[in-house]
């Protein structure tokens, strides 16, 4: 039973998903469907919120590596969540003051490392090694010419040079991913939906 | 032994560290300024579709992004509000993401008290639902029954703004300004193509190529990418505006220049120790 009624509830779900662009009849079925997903995914927040905590807890209390980071996390969670259920979220509040004075420059920053990473890394690996990591190598240095206004200003036709790379060879690399992604996903969703690939059950068989 | 200039493939990546603060640090703080030239392209392309809406049309812009992508996004949120109010075009606002409400709220109020916009007439921020794909489809067929009360909690059948706008179908352009998923590609496929509504959008750099498939097909009607997108639209919408506040791209631009020659010189510095060892190890002849 463990199996079965997971297995066909996905093959009852998913048949009507797929069914409802074909038969009229199916369609308002294929909408509750859709509602029942949005309330079952505003659950798995609630769900992510419960298994934040009891990790953190757990990191707590048998002082695992690097725990002295889990009561910040903790204390971040419970004033925000204090804040915005008591309080109020609006414009002034301290819930806000903490997202635009906190959280925004927090999260920019951690982005922002990027930066410093991606220099550092393009340093030690990007080498002329044969001929295809040279032309990578003329490529990057063109897009990134292309992508600042120095770019322009040392030759008027980088930039325009880098948008055509950026619109055929680029182009072309990408569809071709999202082409053989699109084909993939339709192949494992059939999978999927007939029971083949479990999977996603986790690990129960 | 190691000559010197062997010696360079090794710098420590402290100096590299260092080296690319100064670079961003520097030009910001001399307020070094650089001409933003606007060439035929993606930002263009977005410009010209939003530019040919007509005054009254209906927008929908979504803010699927949070505060870790916001110096790129934000600015771009910015000049967007700033066109569209311009022009007297109605802006229905929603986030795909959780942070992107506050953020989208932020830019809205910002640009709507430096234009006199009335909330609710000319502007509405719905909020945050979660979902994404299966959200928009929903929104296709019903917005009012998804957004019962917009994101203050006020009633979204009172408002002016919200008059004839039942579903996806009645908005004259989508706007997605997207670090991820969902976003953009959700819109494109979800909503564009099924029910042929014009998309633009806006990115991270890092995330503008994956997106040019959509430009070539014609399913997005102009991309702005990353901190370029962004200062190439402040620029674009600031001609011909008398005291248009400056945005923070277009300053952002001059630093990340900087920034990117730097990249390029340790790229080459890298290289010429590679190859002299290469040489020197008899790898090339």
């Amino acid at each position: 039973m463990r199996l079965a009624i997971p297995l066909m509830i996905t093959f009852v779900a998913g048949m009507i998903m797929i069914l409802q662009f074909f038969v009229p009849a199916t369609q308002s079925m294929g909408e509750s469907l859709q509602e029942w997903y949005m309330i079952v995914a505003s659950f798995a927040i609630f769900l992510g919120a419960v298994n934040l905590l009891h990790i953190h807890i757990h990191k707590i209390r048998f002082k695992a590596r690097n725990w002295k980071y889990s009561p910040v996390t903790i204390a971040g969670f419970a004033a925000m969540i204090i804040t915005g259920l008591f309080l109020g979220i609006e414009p002034g509040k301290p819930f806000d003051y903490m997202f635009t004075q906190m959280m925004v420059p927090m999260g920019a920053t951690m982005f922002s490392l990027l930066a410093f990473f991606v220099a550092s890394a393009a340093f030690r690996a990007f080498r002329a090694s044969n001929w295809r990591a040279t032309l990578l190598l003329i490529s990057a240095f063109v897009v990134m010419l292309g992508r600042v206004p120095i770019g322009a200003m040392i030759w008027g036709k980088i930039p325009l040079i880098s948008e055509w790379i950026m619109q055929v060879p680029n182009l072309a690399g990408q569809r071709a991913v999202m082409i053989g992604a699109a084909m993939g996903m339709v192949a494992t969703s059939l999978r999927m939906i007939f029971g083949i690939e479990r999977s996603y059950l986790g690990g129960a068989d | 032994m190691a000559t010197f200039v062997e010696k360079l493939g090794d710098i420590d990546r402290r100096i590299i560290f260092i080296v690319m603060a100064l670079a961003v640090i520097i030009p910001l703080s001399v307020r070094m300024s650089l001409p933003i030239p606007i060439s035929a392209g993606p930002s263009l392309d977005m410009y010209n579709a939003v530019d040919a809406l007509p005054a009254g049309s209906k927008v929908l812009l979504s803010f699927d992004y949070d505060p870790s992508t916001m110096p790129e996004l934000q600015p771009m949120a910015i000049a967007l509000a700033q066109q569209l109010m311009t022009k007297d075009i109605k802006i229905v606002s929603m986030a795909l993401w959780p942070m992107g409400v506050s953020l989208g709220n932020e830019a809205l109020i910002s640009v709507s008290d430096s234009l006199g916009r009335e909330e609710y007439v000319d502007w509405v921020n719905l909020g945050y639902k979660t979902g994404g794909g299966v959200l928009i489809v929903r929104l296709g067929s019903d917005i009012k029954s998804v957004f019962p009360v917009d994101y203050d909690g006020n009633p979204v059948d009172d408002m002016p703004i919200m008059d004839g706008v039942n579903k996806l179908g009645d908005f004259d352009m989508i706007i997605s300004l997207s670090a991820g998923d969902p976003g953009v590609p959700a819109w494109v496929m979800m909503a564009g193509d099924r029910y042929n509504i014009p998309i633009g959008g806006g990115c991270t750099a890092v995330s503008a190529p994956q997106f040019y498939p959509y430009l070539g097909t014609g399913q997005m009607v102009g991309l702005l990418g990353g901190l370029k997108g962004a200062a190439d639209y402040e620029t674009m919408v600031r001609v011909g505006v008398e005291n248009a506040p400056a945005g923070t791209a277009t300053p952002g631009m001059a630093a990340q220049s900087v920034a990117h020659l730097g990249i390029m010189l340790f790229i080459i510095l890298g290289n010429i120790s590679y190859l002299v060892a290469k040489k020197r190890k008899g790898g090339v002849k």
